[in-house]
């Protein structure tokens, strides 16, 4: 189990000419919009539910039901607003997707906005990705004079309209009201939730938001059918997923498999092994920077997937798979999670604000030799201080991490203690 | 104003306007939304093409023109790091030095990008060629490490190859 017989999301990525809309037409592209424009909205919605597809931004949401929670009878406009805003540490595979193959990206989105009534379609992309911006810019203009885009699409009545728009340097505007208050032009606060986005999201209008590989399955799902998507992973866990393979790994990168495809697997047979295979695997990231750390031995027997890593008291979150070899000091890398969210709370709420902040610089500490007997009791409590006391879930992103840390490698930490250094750096020095 | 205080410089820096085709470019992108408060991002980003940063002058002028005050303007700017507020050197490197970055050796290409340039991150050049900073995750993880040079990606970065670059940059 685990590898694809096929490649699915990623199977044109290596045309190079597969940004140009000829190109891309050539090889598909756009054959399912036309198609759904055929159909009833709510078949396209039921095929979406009964395919099993969740969300690939980080929460792991059923895609379908989410669809089913905006409102059908509001007379107010409704969007669909494409999270292009990857920035969880040790994730890069929508980059990729809109880089190498934005017509199936638009294509996504333009069937998920038809199945919801939605007559604008927001994508909002982070500041930093301007090849991505500019790539995606192109298409977007290329699939209006084709039709694709713009009033009555295809002949079929329905009109819709696209905006690119540049988000400056904000992990926290990855976080869907946090978004939608960076799309009206303010400061990437996150909303109280209720009321949620299908209710009341972008100008207080009915929205939702989904990721960009999310959005990217729904043209398979059509063509294939949802029996074909069920069918690839294990129930409730469906689909192909691009998992990201960085670190101390011999070849990083994206690698589509079925989801649940084992750590192993990934690791070992996709990914090389080691970067330096004398060294031993200790750690693994699994989701991103705010998973909770896996040691070496938990990740044996490691289906990857949203149930199993959950239940494991991690989570699949955005398939950023960060692997450390034993040359790794776990404290350290504490710190370096920690420096992340300490630098992007959004300051909103004080348990975050502040919370983020000193539990960095208490790692830190301990880390250049600073560290006192009673540091880590403070430091779990004040990461229970955290967790689930705040607007958002970022608090509990940086807290949750820091916790595994501590409670995983609980010796090094101590270590780092008595020792007055870090016994790493001690034993090379 | 007092040439005396250190903080003249920023005061000169901050009375410059945008011009009058960046401000039409403004007035395009408002019409682009639903609401032109949503131009606001979009019209700081054309302020800093034109600028180099979002000078004071030119956040009063978009203020104007979104409909808000200069200070909420000046709130949004820094929230994001991608807006500067004062001039920045005409190669802005952002090395990232998230977990794997860090991973693949981005200490020890921060020590030579700061010996190298004789600088620390967060400053400029004495010339204005480079500004160095360090970042948060840059999604480039597969080919670290990496930096952001203005709007291009550098990745799969070897002391070797961002001597190179650098050199290769007036």
């Amino acid at each position: 189990m685990g590898a694809l017989t096929e490649k699915v999301l990623t199977r044109n990525l290596h045309h190079a000419d597969q940004p140009d809309i000829d190109a891309a037409v050539g090889r598909g592209a756009y054959r399912q919009l036309a198609r759904a424009l055929t159909m009833e909205r709510d078949a396209i919605v039921e095929e979406v539910k009964k395919s099993g597809l969740r969300g690939r931004g980080g929460a792991g949401f059923p895609c379908g039901l989410k669809w089913t929670f905006m409102p059908k009878d509001s007379p107010k406009p409704r969007y669909l607003v494409v999270n292009c805003d990857e920035s969880e540490p040790g994730t890069f595979k929508d980059r990729l997707l809109i880089e190498r193959d934005p017509h199936m990206c638009l294509e996504g989105f333009l069937i998920s906005a038809y199945a919801m009534r939605a007559s604008l379609i927001f994508i909002y992309i982070r500041g930093e990705f301007v090849l991505g911006h500019n790539t995606l810019a192109r298409a977007i203009e290329q699939a209006r004079a084709k039709g694709y885009i713009g009033g009555n699409v295809l002949g079929s009545g329905w009109d819709i309209d696209v905006i690119l728009h540049r988000g400056a340097g904000a992990y926290i505007c990855g976080e869907e009201t946090a978004l939608m208050e960076s799309l009206e032009g303010k400061r990437g606060y996150p909303r109280l939730k209720p009321p949620f986005p299908a209710s009341y999201g972008v100008y207080g209008n009915p929205t939702t938001i989904n990721n960009v590989e999310t959005l990217c399955c729904v043209p398979f799902i059509l063509e294939r059918g949802s029996a074909w998507f069920a069918g690839i992973g294990r129930e409730k866990n469906t689909g192909p997923k691009l998992y990201c393979l960085s670190g101390h790994v011999k070849r990083p990168g994206v690698y589509e498999a079925e989801v649940g495809i084992p750590f192993m697997r990934l690791f070992g047979e996709l990914g090389g092994g080691l970067l330096d295979p004398k060294r031993k695997l200790k750690a693994v990231i699994p989701g991103g920077s705010s998973a909770a750390v896996m040691t070496a031995s938990e990740c044996d027997d490691l289906p990857m997937d949203f149930d199993t890593l959950m239940a494991r008291g991690s989570m699949l979150g955005s398939a950023g798979v960060m692997v450390m070899d034993d040359s790794v000091c776990m404290v350290r890398a504490c710190e370096r999670v920690l420096k992340f969210y300490a630098h992007e709370s959004c300051g909103q709420c004080t348990p975050c604000r502040v919370g983020a902040d000193w539990i960095h610089r208490t790692v830190a500490r301990i880390e250049a030799g600073g560290g006192k007997q009673g540091d880590l009791e403070t430091l779990v409590s004040v990461c229970d201080g955290m967790i689930g006391k705040t607007i958002c879930v970022f608090a509990d992103a940086a807290a949750l991490p820091a916790k595994s840390f501590v409670a995983k490698f609980r010796d090094e930490f101590n270590d780092h203690i008595s020792l007055k250094t870090c016994p790493m750096r001690a034993g090379k020095a | 104003m007092n040439g005396e205080l250190k903080v003249g410089i920023e005061f000169e820096h901050a009375a410059q306007g945008l011009g009058e085709s960046t401000l039409k470019e403004i007035d395009r992108a408002i019409a682009r939304y639903p609401r032109k408060e949503s131009a606001l991002l979009p019209a700081l980003w054309l302020a800093q093409q034109e600028q180099g940063f979002c000078s004071l002058e030119a956040q009063k002028q978009i203020a104007e023109k979104i409909g808000v005050s200069p200070a909420f303007v000046a709130g949004v700017v820094s929230f994001y790091t991608m807006f500067h507020t004062r001039p920045v050197g005409r190669h802005v490197v952002d090395l990232c030095t998230t977990v794997s970055c860090w991973l693949r050796g981005s200490d020890d290409l921060l020590s030579q990008l700061e010996r190298k340039l004789g600088i620390k991150a967060g400053e400029t050049t004495r010339d204005g060629r480079f500004t160095l900073r360090t970042v948060e995750c840059l999604g480039s993880c597969g080919t670290a490490p990496m930096c952001q040079i203005n709007e291009d990606y550098h990745e799969d970065l070897t002391f070797k190859k961002i001597d190179t670059i650098l050199d290769g940059l007036k």
